[in-house]
């Protein structure tokens, strides 16, 4: 991952590449119900290997409950998700990021009383593979698999130039630095698809503009698929290579940005339906 | 800017060890010297036995997060386990039957620590406070009703008097460094890790039940460890000693030197433990002081003496080296946690 990371260097040179669309994610019928309402339904989508893929849609149309169903923080009523083939039906939170979804949050969810750095050495947790007794006896395996956690963190954090906060405490970050933590927190975990929520939440058209180009230089290098939320329509045109639209837990469309752009449906969740006159 | 000396890492770890040797050491030597008297010597054991107790009470509070209301329940356990092995291995050698107590006694602790650990981490805040309350009060009325075998009410004596000043401090110097290499690893990480965030500890692969076991787990351990050492300072146990205000007893001092600080648990267990025997003479007003003593410092420092913060030697010898002590106090603190 070094090289890789290295290769990038502070301008970032993103190379041309083919998109790899073989699916790393899938669901099918996916559906959710609380008591009687049903939050989401017949949710289908296919997310490519490397593919940037947008989820959009009106407040309250259910796209933060899909990226719970897709974690298993909720369990699913209906349907089933499964990621590289596999079914992730009875896994974990834990197991599921282990086995390669990684996620961020709306509300940004960070260990405040932590470290930058230590915040992304519990990204790192799997990484290393010390047992207890040989960390309560600090042997030279505990010191290795520190050293190789912090190298990687480090470098982590370099995506964002952010190895001067490494000790500062991750609560008292700027909220825009916040929300980079968490992406590399997520992406310390090694997984094979992002799932972030509303990562430009809160920030400004520059800052937008850089998280723009960062999530694509993080896909370029990581070769790793992206499933995003947000509402800031120039970063979901700009980015994403397909585009679904969420409306009372139903998808209503789905397609390239342009296809999107243009559709009717779409149109009319967003800003109502044109008065016959 | 200047160059900052940085201590190695062994040189670190052999000034901890030269200092803790001076202090076991040298605290034995004035405990022997005959300048203590009979009481003064009485309490020095059980600062030591009580910091034992907030230290690994101070693992699930103040690390993991959690609020369990029975440690004396698994102090119980580790007393009477461990005070019924040395009973029983009064003809072995001393080292080995000290120390092998000692494991034992932690070890049946830890075992009911995971025993109701694994039902009492599925709730939340007040209600695992409830529980592990419940939990407390069965262990002591089964020690009550066990009475063949822990003697009951009127109970166990002829306890091998085994706590010297050193078996007690070299305990509470062994909790103390594996508390702080657990937290100071990958897996402590995990468990501050969930302190800070369940849902996203989870999701970033973190086995919550896993971990909430384990600190529990450990935290019994040690209080086992603290309970034997009780029994062997005490020469009888009985099950009025491990009541509900034992419990709450050894939170009070983990919440007063503040939660998720091993030096502020110690100095909290210290005071809270010396401060009533050094106020004999004013007898009557003597819970009072003590209570008002709790008041002011949740009133000026809810988050405890120490907040978050440790004590750690080798910094303070860093920055002497450094010839910053005093400078960049403040920006030092403000930089550390």
């Amino acid at each position: 991952m070094s090289e890789q990371l290295h290769a990038l260097g502070p301008k970032g040179f993103v190379p041309e590449r083919d998109l790899d669309k073989t699916p790393v994610l899938e669901t099918h019928h996916l559906g959710i119900d609380f008591g009687g309402l049903t939050a989401v339904n017949e949710f289908e989508i296919t997310i490519g290997r490397t593919e940037i893929t947008g989820l959009i849609g009106p407040n309250g149309a259910g796209k933060t409950t899909v990226f719970n169903l897709l974690t298993n923080v909720y369990k699913p009523t209906r349907g089933n998700i499964l990621l590289d083939g596999v079914s992730t039906a009875g896994k974990s939170t834990a197991q599921l990021c282990r086995m390669g979804i990684a996620r961020t949050f709306q509300n940004i969810r960070l260990f405040k009383d932590m470290s930058v750095i230590d915040n992304i050495l519990v990204g790192l947790h799997h990484e290393m593979d010390y047992t207890l007794p040989e960390a309560i006896l600090r042997l030279p395996r505990f010191w290795r698999g520190e050293q190789i956690a912090r190298k990687r963190a480090m470098e982590l954090l370099g995506i964002f130039h952010m190895e001067d906060t490494a000790d500062t405490p991750a609560g008292s970050l700027p909220y825009g630095a916040q929300r980079r933590l968490e992406i590399l927190r997520a992406l310390a975990t090694n997984p094979s698809i992002l799932l972030l929520d509303e990562p430009a939440a809160g920030m400004n058209p520059s800052e937008t503009a850089e998280l723009m180009e960062n999530i694509r230089r993080i896909r370029d290098t990581f070769q790793i698929a992206v499933l995003l939320i947000e509402h800031d329509m120039s970063l979901v045109m700009g980015i994403c290579e397909g585009i679904a639209v969420l409306n009372f837990g139903q998808i209503i469309a789905k397609g390239t940005p342009e296809q999107i752009r243009n559709d009717p449906a779409v149109i009319e969740a967003y800003l109502g339906k044109q008065q016959e006159v | 800017m200047k160059k900052r000396i940085q201590l190695s890492t062994p040189s670190k770890y052999l000034i901890n060890a030269i200092l803790v040797a001076v202090l076991l050491v040298g605290g034995t030597m004035l405990y022997n010297s005959g300048l203590l008297n009979r009481a003064s010597k009485a309490v020095l054991i059980q600062c030591g036995i009580y910091s034992i107790l907030a230290v690994s009470l101070n693992i699930c509070t103040g690390y993991l997060g959690q609020l369990p209301l029975g440690h004396a329940g698994f102090m119980a356990v580790g007393a009477y386990v461990g005070a019924l092995f040395w009973k029983a291995t009064v003809s072995w050698p001393a080292g080995l039957t000290i120390v092998f107590g000692l494991i034992v006694a932690g070890l049946a602790a830890a075992v009911f620590g995971i025993i109701i650990g694994i039902p009492a981490l599925r709730l939340k805040g007040d209600y695992l406070a409830i529980i592990t309350l419940g939990f407390g009060e069965i262990i002591r009325i089964a020690i009550i009703n066990l009475d063949g075998i822990t003697g009951g009410t009127p109970g166990l004596l002829n306890v091998p008097k085994h706590s010297s000043f050193l078996l007690t401090f070299a305990c509470l110097a062994a909790a103390i460094f594996i508390t702080h290499n657990v937290i100071h690893s990958r897996h402590g990480r995990a468990i501050l890790s969930i302190r800070g965030n369940e849902i996203a500890a989870e999701s970033c692969g973190i086995n919550l039940t896993y971990y909430k076991v384990f600190a529990f787990a450990l935290s019994a351990f040690l209080a086992g460890v603290a309970g034997a050492v009780y029994a062997g300072f005490q020469g009888s146990l009985f099950p009025k000693s491990f009541d509900f205000m034992a419990s709450i007893n050894i939170l009070v001092m983990v919440v007063l030197g503040g939660m998720g600080s091993m030096t502020g648990s110690v100095i909290a267990a210290t005071v809270l433990t010396a401060l009533p025997s050094l106020m004999q003479a004013l007898s009557s007003y003597r819970m009072v002081i003590y209570s008002l003593l709790l008041i002011v410092v949740m009133i000026f420092k809810p988050s405890g003496l120490m907040g978050t913060k440790d004590i750690s030697v080798s910094r303070f010898i860093q920055r002497l080296l450094c010839g910053e002590l005093f400078k960049s106090r403040k920006k030092e603190d403000k930089a550390h946690e």
